[in-house]
């Protein structure tokens, strides 16, 4: 029997009725089309399919739709503004973090719920963020200079905000 | 795609009373209960599980609590994640290796979700947080409507993803006693990708006397090297009543793992699981008596 299924996802409440049996990634891709979230491994092994409930990364794909009732989703679709991309989403091209991107929408939210909870994270913290992630293209080394690069972009623009309020 | 394909029926509880209700009622049919699924939801996608009824304890909110108090310890509710317990204040600074044991936990984002108590019930024998508390002591409460029971740490599992946990009842609390003066803990596990389950792990409990020479007690809990996790009683009493020299622990290492009963796999062979228990039981107890020679 369908059951009532209500989330916030980027930002937008949704309602859907849902079989109790339906995963979180199948909400997300199949049933509201968001197909940035991926799918790989299945079996809680690859965190590709990360996204972020209540500010915390978790993998979508390991998750009854049901137990995420009432809270807020994010996934990567949610990061850009418009067409200004998410400073974490320029980090990742900027410096050559992926090269096939299957695994890339996973990373970046990981690295979405890091920089929120850690804005500054050391090499060994983002290493510790993101060790679930499989990446079978780059090496991981510019993935975890584009984290921390990302940090400084971000600090960057919070820190040009402030200026622009304090001019004000 | 993997999906679940086997419809069930969801039924979810908000405090420990509903769920306790919901149990009782189901008692006798084919049921799962949820927390964080983090097992459960892969086993069910293998198509290893089709239960019948899913009930959902993910938001009984009057179990997800991590608390500690001078007299009875630690607590840990059944709805606590491993990452709350990773994070916990308390837990960093009064029982350190609960901390080490979650950092190596599968994944953050597996931590974010799952509970502690959750893996501890899915009973795989290479569990990680079963070394450690068998080590410290714990005891694990079991309700079920009306009533309510102990079991040590090192009984809660009964075989290969099997736990002492019968229809209509379900683990509540962990409980861990405080640590007595001069007493270090270690946990070590040596799994083939970083958060993967363990080949072997072992845990070392060492209480010294106040003069700091002579071991009081000692406990020692081993995972993966079994059908459930094990107390290595005979290698705890090689260490008892001695002062802990590097053939002493050698000894209790080599004692430890005859104590194993380790099954091969793909990954490791159960004489290569056997070795590698001894030498975990040596490495880690070397470091709980270092930190019990500072405490």
């Amino acid at each position: 029997m369908k059951q009532q299924l209500n989330i916030v996802v980027n930002g937008e409440p949704r309602e859907l009725f849902i079989e109790p049996k339906t995963l979180l990634v199948q909400v997300i891709r199949e049933h509201l089309g968001l197909t940035g979230t991926h799918q790989a491994c299945d079996s809680s092994s690859c965190a590709a399919c990360t996204v972020v409930v209540d500010g915390m990364a978790v993998k979508s794909c390991s998750i009854l739709a049901l137990q995420v009732n009432g809270r807020e989703v994010l996934t990567v679709e949610g990061l850009a503004q418009g067409p200004n991309l998410h400073p974490i989403q320029q980090a990742f091209i900027d410096n050559w973090a992926f090269q096939c991107g299957f695994c890339t929408s996973g990373q970046i939210m990981a690295t979405k719920a890091l920089l929120d909870e850690n804005p500054d994270p050391t090499r060994e913290e983002v290493q510790a963020q993101l060790d679930g992630h499989l990446c079978r293209c780059t090496g991981y080394n510019m993935i975890n200079e584009a984290v921390r690069d990302a940090a400084k972009r971000i600090k960057a623009q919070k820190e040009t905000a402030n200026s622009e309020k304090g001019a004000k | 795609m993997k999906t679940i394909i086997t419809d069930f029926n969801y039924l979810a509880a908000k405090t420990l009373d509903e769920a306790l209700d919901l149990l009782c009622k189901h008692k006798d049919d084919d049921y799962r209960i949820i927390a964080g699924g983090q097992s459960l939801n892969t086993a069910m996608k293998h198509r290893l599980l089709t239960p019948e009824y899913i009930l959902d304890i993910k938001g009984v909110a009057d179990l997800d609590y991590v608390r500690f108090d001078e007299k009875e310890g630690l607590k840990i509710g059944a709805l606590a994640t491993h990452r709350s317990v990773e994070l916990s204040p308390v837990v960093r600074e009064k029982y350190e290796v609960l901390r080490e044991m979650e950092e190596n936990v599968a994944s953050i984002e597996t931590r974010n979700w799952g509970t502690l108590m959750g893996d501890l019930c899915n009973a795989d024998p290479a569990v990680d947080p079963a070394p450690p508390l068998i080590a410290l002591d714990a005891e694990i409460t079991v309700s079920a409507k009306g009533e309510e029971r102990t079991v040590p740490a090192e009984e809660f599992a009964v075989d290969f993803f099997e736990t002492v946990v019968q229809p209509g009842e379900m683990a509540t609390e962990i409980r861990v006693p405080p640590l007595p003066p001069n007493t270090g803990v270690h946990f070590m596990k040596y799994s083939q990708i970083h958060g993967d389950y363990a080949l072997a792990s072992a845990s070392v409990l060492i209480t010294l006397d106040a003069a700091k020479e002579q071991c009081v007690n000692a406990r020692i809990g081993l995972g993966g090297v079994g059908v459930t996790p094990i107390r290595a009683k005979k290698a705890e009493e090689v260490l008892k009543g001695k002062k802990i020299t590097d053939e002493v622990l050698a000894e209790a290492a080599r004692v430890a793992s005859e104590e194993t009963s380790p099954i091969s796999g793909i990954e490791a062979s159960a004489d290569y699981k056997r070795e590698l228990a001894g030498t975990l039981v040596r490495r880690v107890g070397k470091e709980a008596l270092e930190r019990a020679r500072r405490a």
